[in-house]
């Protein structure tokens, strides 16, 4: 189809360019950023003045849960949650049951995938079988069948002999290795951010140090091994400042933040509330503030959802036996707009948190807007207003520690490969 | 977390934690257990005044004594009550915590009296409960257990009096103690000058000092002159592993002996939640000695249940 998007601010985060522009589409490109060809006859016209015209949303860690998940949500649901919430290309994570960590479960995805409307879907294969952390996957069939990446997603390796190798393996054929940095043993039984609060409430804590610890672990291997390592998750002032120095010394390291952790502290546990049951846990005020300050200088490389969308059943239960997650491809443009609001980035600056930046982990040139782009393209009313509640969320999960808090920011239009998938009624 | 158990106007609908609790409430319970003491030594030991109120014990986690005293407690106020072990019974089965609660309501009860092994469990049930049910918290995880806490302030108060000018160390394993915690909220709120805890470092929570404690890791300063000591259990699986050596190392270390004891001042009182494990935290001469109040504890705690109860869900209430 094509599309001419008329008169909106249109904002290319990769080039910096942010100009009241026309955008037109077709087959599944961009065809101009400007001045509509004269010859364009387009078969829609949308009025988007006053509106910001972005590329799509990339997310690095959005939970599909097919196969085997379905009870907390399907491919449906979350892909229609991400084309509300304007995400056009996303990353899943290999922990569904069984685990992406055979050619024939990816491939079944991909095809799911792209018969149903919504963004484009990059599984991340799992590095190890039944992410058990013992032995390494068929890493060259898992990527013939489309993945991009290898994780271990929640679960760790424990042996670290297995992880060492497994890093070899993947550096072999110059496969990219995402780990979530957390010492396992440190970890143990941990529900929230080991401080004075999780002390007085009596909840097991996780130190830091178990996600330092667990840094310098992966670093180290990364210099006997020369494996390419994103880092998931990031959750400590301590940690971002390991990667700073990791990046300055040259080594192919990238890492992102879960936007929830750029609003949350461990703060909020007093009133025991399930929802802000998260992985990595809720650190203090001085970690969150590194954390932003992280993204905004680069040192994280991108701002994701790491949704997660939960039965309530899971959550209707005491704080330490709650399963923790949060749904997030709804709430990533406005936690992201919020951040950036908070600390004065402009929006281009803020939108390359979450478009070109990840795109850049994942290798592609996706999160762009420019002549001959993808036309994966999401047009949003930053100061649009809204109220997160049960009704307001798409995703199956109802999950979200921003129940009935006031979002600002909200999805009118997604464009995926040149199709309107999504275009808000309201 | 205050807001939970009080109401608008301050009165208590719950009881989950000391931590916020106003000293006028605190002590407004210790008077009124003060005066339920004597009922226990009357020929016919019982009140009228919680007739036709039905109370649940819902121990999702196994105690005896707890559940006893509470058991005692209402029966003495002439409640119905019924005591749930839930930890063999319908949660084997698969029932979830919210489906038990609510089959229970729907059998009318007044009240719950929740033991759980999960932290903040009793504030899960207190936001899920109907207006009138008041819950009480007989212990959750290692957070709290508030009317141990509450017999713990009685007992002191019974053989010491005021409460600004003491001293008090409390002892052994407060990482996992969750009346470590419920002690400590309510001796600062009451005014103690001086709370002391006495542990090695893999037995203290992060951040302990916050709770307003000086933390000592020798016994001996910690013990140096207080007036009360109170003693905490150490559990059996935690007496040998990666948290300490052994049973014996750590009698040698924190385990209360006559020597250790004559450091404390003079009249030093001592003090144990139960069940006690002699030889590990405590010596048998000290906990049958002339100093250890810990079977006045057992008694007050009835007394002060019993204070809670009426409080929450009397007719006065």
């Amino acid at each position: 189809m094509k599309i001419h998007l008329r008169g909106g601010r249109v904002i290319d985060p990769a080039s910096g360019f942010d100009q009241i522009a026309d955008v037109c589409i077709a087959a599944g490109r961009v065809v101009s950023v400007g001045q509509a060809p004269a010859d364009f006859n387009a078969q829609r016209v949308i009025d988007v003045s006053g509106l910001v015209v972005a590329p799509g949303l990339v997310d690095l860690a959005a939970r599909l849960r097919e196969p085997g998940l379905e009870h907390k949500a399907t491919l449906e649901s979350e892909m229609r949650a991400a084309t509300v919430g304007g995400v056009t290309a996303l990353a899943c994570p290999p922990d569904t049951d069984p685990p992406l960590d055979e050619p024939g479960l990816v491939e079944m995805l991909k095809f799911r995938a792209r018969n149903l409307p919504g963004p484009r879907v990059y599984p991340v294969g799992a590095l190890t079988l039944g992410l058990a952390g013992a032995t390494i996957t068929e890493m060259s069939e898992l990527t013939e069948a489309g993945c991009v990446a290898f994780s271990q997603a929640d679960a760790a390796i424990t042996d670290t002999q297995v992880l060492m190798r497994a890093m070899q393996y993947a550096a072999t054929f110059d496969y990219p290795v995402w780990l979530r940095p957390q010492d396992p043993h440190l970890a143990r039984n941990g529900v929230a951010h080991e401080g004075a609060l999780a002390g007085a409430l009596g909840l097991v804590g996780i130190p830091v140090v178990a996600e330092t610890l667990a840094i310098a672990t992966i670093l180290q291997l990364m210099r006997v091994t020369g494996a390419r390592v994103h880092l998931c998750r990031l959750s400590s002032a301590a940690g971002v400042e390991l990667v700073r120095a990791a990046k300055a010394e040259g080594l192919p390291l990238s890492c992102d933040v879960a936007a929830h952790h750029l609003h949350l502290t461990d703060a909020g546990l007093a009133r025991f509330d399930a929802q802000l049951h998260l992985m990595p846990p809720l650190r203090s005020e001085s970690d969150r503030q590194a954390l932003r300050a992280g993204v905004l200088d680069g040192t994280i490389d991108a701002v994701c959802s790491d949704h997660a969308p939960l039965d309530d059943d899971t959550k209707e239960v005491p704080f330490a036996e709650s399963e923790s997650g949060a749904t997030g491809l709804e709430l990533l443009l406005p936690l992201t707009l919020a951040w950036a609001a908070e600390l004065k980035i402009s929006l281009p600056a803020a939108l390359a948190a979450v478009t070109c930046r990840p795109s850049r982990v994942l290798g592609l040139t996706l999160g762009q807007l420019h002549d001959g782009a993808p036309a994966d393209v999401c047009v949003f009313d930053p100061d649009a207003v809204w109220v997160v509640s049960r009704n307001a969320l798409v995703s199956q999960g109802r999950n979200s520690p921003f129940l009935g808090q006031t979002m600002r920011g909200r999805v009118r239009y997604t464009i995926i490969d040149g199709h309107l998938d999504f275009e808000a009624k309201d | 977390m205050v807001g939970e158990q009080l109401t608008s106007d301050g009165r208590l609908r719950h009881l989950l934690t000391l931590e916020g609790l106003p000293r006028e409430t605190l002590l407004s319970i210790l008077d009124a257990a003060a005066s339920f003491v004597s009922v226990g030594e009357r020929e016919v030991k019982k009140l009228p005044l919680l007739k036709g109120k039905t109370v649940f014990n819902l121990f999702f986690e196994s105690s005896t004594r707890t559940r006893t005293t509470f058991e005692i407690a209402a029966k003495r106020l002439s409640a119905d009550v019924i005591s749930l072990n839930v930890a063999t019974s319908s949660q084997s089965k698969g029932e979830t915590m919210l489906d038990t609660v609510q089959n229970l309501e729907a059998m009318d009860a007044d009240m719950f009296v929740v033991r759980h092994a999960a932290s903040g469990a009793a504030h899960f049930i207190a936001r899920h409960v109907r207006p009138h049910i008041g819950v009480i918290n007989a212990g959750d995880g290692r957070h709290a257990h508030p009317t141990q806490g509450l017999l713990d302030m009685f007992t002191i108060r019974q053989f010491k009096g005021d409460f600004a000018p003491l001293s008090v160390a409390i002892v052994g394993d407060v990482l996992h103690s969750r009346v470590a915690r419920s002690e400590i909220h309510a001796l600062r709120t009451l005014g103690v000058r001086d709370i002391r805890v006495v542990a090695p470092r893999t037995l203290l929570p992060a951040g302990v000092e916050e709770l307003g404690v000086k933390v000592f890791h020798d016994m001996n300063a910690g013990l140096r002159g207080v007036d009360v000591v109170m003693m905490l259990r150490l559990q059996n699986e935690r007496m040998k592993g990666s948290l300490l050596p052994s049973a014996g190392e750590y009698f040698k270390n924190y385990g209360l002996t006559p020597e250790k004891l004559a450091l404390a001042a003079p009249d030093a009182i001592v003090m144990h939640p139960g069940p006690m494990n002699r030889g590990v935290e405590i010596d048998s001469a000290v906990a049958d000695g002339p100093q250890a109040v810990i079977l006045p504890q057992v008694t007050f705690g009835i007394a002060v249940r019993m204070a809670v109860m009426n409080l929450l869900i009397g007719d006065a209430a």
